[in-house]
C-alpha cells in the first residue's frame, strides 16, 4: 500500500469538470512532480489534498495511510501530517510569525497528545531552524507574512514545513516569484526534509525548480489528465519541447 | 438559582409588608421601583451624612423631570425600560453562596479553565462564601496595608464617604456632574458602591490598583461609582472588571466613573468587561449604561483608557477625556467585540481645551453573529487649543455575513493650528485567511481566536501583562460559534 493513492478522481467547480479522473499513487521517500500549462488543474489538486472549500469531489478516491483522506476536514488533514506549501501564502496581519508557528506546532502537539512546547525549546527550535534556512530571526518578529517579499514568503512556507515535519507536503508552484538566489536557498530546504518517511508533491509550470528539486517521477497533467508519467528526464524533454504536442494529443 | 429563589420570595414578603418597608431599615432589601423614599432609604442603609442625601435627592428631582430625555441617539435597539419594574438596592447577600466549587455551574467553571484562571480565583468569582477563600483574604490585607503605608487610599466610595468627606465633596460629580445625562443622574441617586482611589503627590503607586481586592464589596455592579484622584505628579494603574463571565440578576446597569489628573499625573484605567450578554437569542443579557470621564485637570497631565468589552446585551458606553491642562494627553485603546444578538455602541470623547493637548485613538470592533458594532467618537478642539493633536484609527472586523459595524466620528476644530487625523477600515475574516490556518492544523476556532488577536493586537498590548493574557484567550471564548 502507498502513503498515498488517488483513484480516478473528478473534481468540479461550479459545475465545470476541473479534473477528469487522477490516478496517483507515491510512496514514501518519493518526490513526485507534476508539470503542465496554466489553467490545467494543478493548483486544484492541491487544494483539493489540502481540504479546501468550495471544489465537488464528483468521483473516486483519496486515501492517505490507508485513510479516507476526502472525508476529514481540512485542520485534521493537517494535523495527519498534509502539508500545502502555497503559491500566494495568506498575510496574517498583526499575528507574529512565531505566534504563528507556536500555535500550529501546538495544534499538531495536541493531535499527538502531547504537552504545549515549552517556551525555551521553541525558542531554540526556531533559532536552529532559521539559521539552516538562512532566515534572519526578525523575520518571525514580524506579523506572518505581511510585507514579506516573494522569497521571504516562501522561505516562511519552508520554515513552517520544517517545524511541522509533514508525511506528506505539496508544494503548490513554491518557485514562482523566486529569483535565483532564493530558488537555491529554498530548495536545500526542501532537500533537507527528504526523508524515507516523507512524501513530497511537487507542482510548477517549469522545469527549473526540478533541477535543484529533483524527482523520482514526473507526470505531465494536461487538460485535467495525467497524460505522460516519467523519470527525472521527462522534466527536460519539456523543458526543451513545452507542451505543445501533449495539447495536440489532449485535444485528439 | 435556589439562591435567586430566595432572593425573590424575600423580596415579595417585603412587598406585602403591610406597614409600609420605608421604616424597615433592617430590611436587607427594597422593593422593586424608584421613589424618594427609596434613595432615603439607600442612602440610611449605607449611613450617610446628610450632604450626602441631599446630594442623592437632588439628582433624583432632576432625573424625574428628563423622563422623556432618555438618549435615543445610539445604535441600539431594546425595549423600553420601565425604571419601576426594577431593585435599586439590595444588601450583599454573604454566605448565601454555593459553599464549595462542586455546587458551581460546571459550564462556568470550564469558562474559567479556558482563561486558566486559578482555583482560588475561581472560588471566589463563583462567589463562594468568603470565608472559604482564606488565601484571598489575606493577601487582600497585606495588599492593604502596603498601600496604607505608602499614602494610596484605596477603599469603597461608602467608606470613603465616611472617611474622607472632604476629598469626596471636592471631588465627586466634578468631572460628571449630576445634570450630566440621563443614566448619570440616575446612577447619583441610587449608586450603591464602588472604588475610591486617592494617590498622594509625586508618589508613582508601584501596585496595579484592581477591584479584585476590593473582596468585601461584592455586588456593587448594579450602579457602581468610582471616582479616582491623582495628584501631582503622581502615577497608578487601576484594573476594572475581570475576564471571567459575570451574572448578575439585575439587568439594569448604569455606572459613573470619575478620573481627576492634576499637574504632571497620569492614570492608566484598564477595563475588561465581561457581564452576562444573554443567550442566543439575546434574552436576559445585562444593559450597560456606562458614564466614564476624565479630566486632566493638570499641565502635563495624562490619562490612558483601555478597554475589552465583551459583554453585555447592550453597551453604551463612551469613556472620555477633558483636555484642559496645557500639554495633557488622553489616549482611548477599546476592543468591542459583540456575538450573537449583542449591540455595542461605544466610543470616546476627547474635548482638547489647552494649548498643545494630544489625543490618540485606537478602537477595535468586531462583530459576529446576529450582532451589531458601532463606534461613535467626537475629537473637539476648542479656540484656545493651540497646536491641538489628534490621531484617530477606527477599525472593524466582520465575522460572517448577518452582523453589522459602523463607524461615528464626529471631528469638531475651531482652532486652525490644529491638526487632526482619521482613519477607518472594514475588514472580513476572509476564506482563504481561515483556510490558510486550517492547513496549518488550527481548528475553526483557533483560528478565528489567532486571526482577531491580531487585529487587537494594538489595543491588547497596552493592557497590564497578566491582564493581558487572559484578554487574549477571552478574545477566543466570546467568538466561540460564530464559525458554522
Amino acid at each position: 500500500m502507498s502513503l498515498i493513492e488517488i483513484k480516478d478522481l473528478h473534481v468540479s467547480v461550479d459545475g465545470k469538470e476541473i479534473l477528469k479522473g487522477i490516478d496517483l499513487n507515491m510512496d514514501g521517500g518519493e518526490v513526485h512532480a507534476i508539470m503542465g500549462p496554466n489553467g490545467t488543474g494543478k493548483s486544484t489538486l492541491s487544494y483539493v489534498l489540502a481540504g479546501r472549500d468550495g471544489y465537488e469531489i464528483t468521483q473516486g478516491s483519496v486515501l492517505f495511510n490507508g485513510k479516507n483522506l476526502l472525508e476529514m476536514e481540512a485542520d485534521e488533514r493537517a494535523r495527519a501530517g498534509v502539508f500545502l506549501a502555497f503559491q500566494y501564502p495568506m498575510e496574517i496581519p498583526g499575528v507574529a510569525t512565531s505566534t504563528f508557528l507556536k500555535t500550529a506546532l501546538n495544534a499538531k502537539r495536541r493531535e499527538q497528545g502531547l504537552e504545549e512546547i515549552d517556551a525555551m525549546e521553541f525558542l531554540n527550535l526556531i533559532k536552529s531552524k532559521t539559521k539552516e534556512l538562512e532566515i534572519p530571526y526578525e523575520m518571525i518578529k514580524r506579523p506572518l507574512n505581511v510585507g514579506f517579499s516573494g522569497g521571504e514568503k516562501k522561505r516562511a512556507e519552508v520554515l513552517q514545513m520544517s517545524l511541522l515535519e509533514p508525511r506528506f507536503a505539496v508544494l503548490d508552484e513554491t518557485d514562482s516569484g523566486l529569483d535565483i538566489d532564493a530558488l537555491k536557498v529554498v530548495s536545500d530546504g526542501v532537500n533537507n526534509l527528504r526523508s524515507p518517511d516523507r512524501t513530497f508533491l511537487v507542482i510548477t509550470h517549469y522545469q527549473r525548480l526540478l533541477s535543484y528539486i529533483v524527482p523520482d517521477h514526473v507526470h505531465v497533467l494536461v487538460g485535467g489528465r495525467i497524460v505522460k508519467s516519467g523519470d527525472k528526464t521527462l522534466a527536460e524533454l519539456l523543458e526543451a519541447e513545452g507542451y505543445a504536442r501533449f495539447e495536440e494529443s489532449e485535444a485528439a | 438559582m435556589a439562591a435567586t429563589q430566595q432572593t425573590v420570595d424575600a423580596v415579595r414578603d417585603v412587598e406585602k409588608y403591610k406597614y409600609g418597608w420605608e421604616t424597615n431599615i433592617d430590611s436587607d432589601m427594597a422593593p422593586k421601583g424608584l421613589s424618594e423614599d427609596i434613595v432615603r432609604f439607600i442612602s440610611a442603609k449605607k449611613e450617610e451624612p446628610e450632604w450626602m442625601l441631599e446630594w442623592r435627592l437632588k439628582a433624583y428631582r432632576l432625573w424625574l423631570t428628563q423622563q422623556d430625555q432618555e438618549p435615543d441617539w445610539a445604535k441600539l435597539d431594546y425595549p423600553k425600560i420601565d425604571y419601576q419594574d426594577s431593585y435599586y438596592y439590595a444588601a450583599p447577600n454573604l454566605g448565601d453562596g454555593p459553599k464549595s466549587l462542586d455546587e458551581v455551574d460546571p459550564k462556568l467553571l470550564e469558562t474559567y479553565d479556558k482563561l486558566g484562571i486559578p482555583l482560588r480565583e475561581q472560588e471566589m468569582l463563583a462567589g463562594v462564601a468568603v470565608d472559604a477563600v482564606f488565601d484571598s483574604v489575606s493577601v487582600a490585607t497585606t495588599y492593604k496595608k502596603k498601600l496604607n503605608e505608602l499614602g494610596v487610599i484605596f477603599c469603597s466610595m461608602s467608606e470613603a464617604i465616611k472617611e474622607h468627606p472632604e476629598l469626596v465633596k471636592k471631588y465627586l460629580g466634578s468631572v460628571v456632574p449630576y445634570s450630566d445625562n440621563f443614566f448619570a443622574t440616575l446612577n447619583c441617586a441610587v449608586f450603591t458602591d464602588g472604588s475610591f482611589v486617592y494617590v498622594p503627590k509625586g508618589l508613582r503607586c508601584p501596585m496595579e490598583l484592581s477591584t479584585y481586592f476590593r473582596i468585601n464589596e461584592k455586588n456593587t455592579g448594579q450602579f457602581e461609582r468610582t471616582l479616582i484622584i491623582a495628584d501631582e505628579g503622581s502615577y497608578v494603574s487601576y484594573l476594572e472588571g475581570c475576564t471571567a463571565p459575570q451574572r448578575d440578576e439585575n439587568q439594569l446597569h448604569a455606572a459613573v466613573v470619575e478620573l481627576v489628573v492634576l499637574d504632571d499625573a497620569e492614570i492608566k484605567y484598564s477595563t475588561v468587561q465581561n457581564w452576562y450578554p444573554g443567550d442566543e437569542d439575546g434574552k436576559g443579557g445585562i444593559y450597560n449604561f456606562v458614564t466614564k470621564r476624565a479630566a486632566c485637570r493638570g499641565k502635563n497631565s495624562k490619562v490612558m483608557w483601555t478597554q475589552v468589552e465583551t459583554g453585555s446585551a447592550i453597551t453604551w458606553k463612551y469613556p472620555s477625556c477633558i483636555l484642559q491642562g496645557d500639554n495633557s494627553s488622553g489616549e482611548f485603546y477599546s476592543v468591542a467585540i459583540t456575538n450573537n444578538r449583542q449591540q455595542a455602541d461605544t466610543g470616546t470623547k476627547m474635548i482638547h481645551l489647552g494649548k498643545n493637548t494630544r489625543s490618540k485613538i485606537i478602537a477595535k470592533g468586531i462583530s459576529a453573529g446576529r450582532s451589531n458594532s458601532t463606534y461613535r467618537g467626537l475629537v473637539r478642539i476648542q479656540p484656545k487649543a493651540e497646536g491641538a493633536r489628534n490621531f484617530t484609527q477606527c477599525d472593524s472586523l466582520l465575522i460572517g455575513n448577518q452582523c453589522g459595524a459602523h463607524t461615528v466620528p464626529y471631528i469638531e476644530s475651531r482652532n486652525p493650528t490644529a491638526q487632526t487625523e482619521h482613519e477607518a477600515t472594514t475588514s472580513k475574516i476572509s476564506d482563504e485567511q481561515m483556510f490558510y490556518c486550517q492547513q496549518r492544523g488550527m481548528n475553526p476556532e483557533e483560528a478565528i481566536s489567532l486571526i482577531v488577536n491580531g487585529f487587537c493586537k494594538e489595543v491588547l498590548q497596552t493592557l497590564p501583562m497578566e491582564f493581558a493574557v487572559e484578554a487574549q484567550k477571552l478574545v477566543g471564548i466570546s467568538l466561540e460559534g460564530s464559525v458554522g
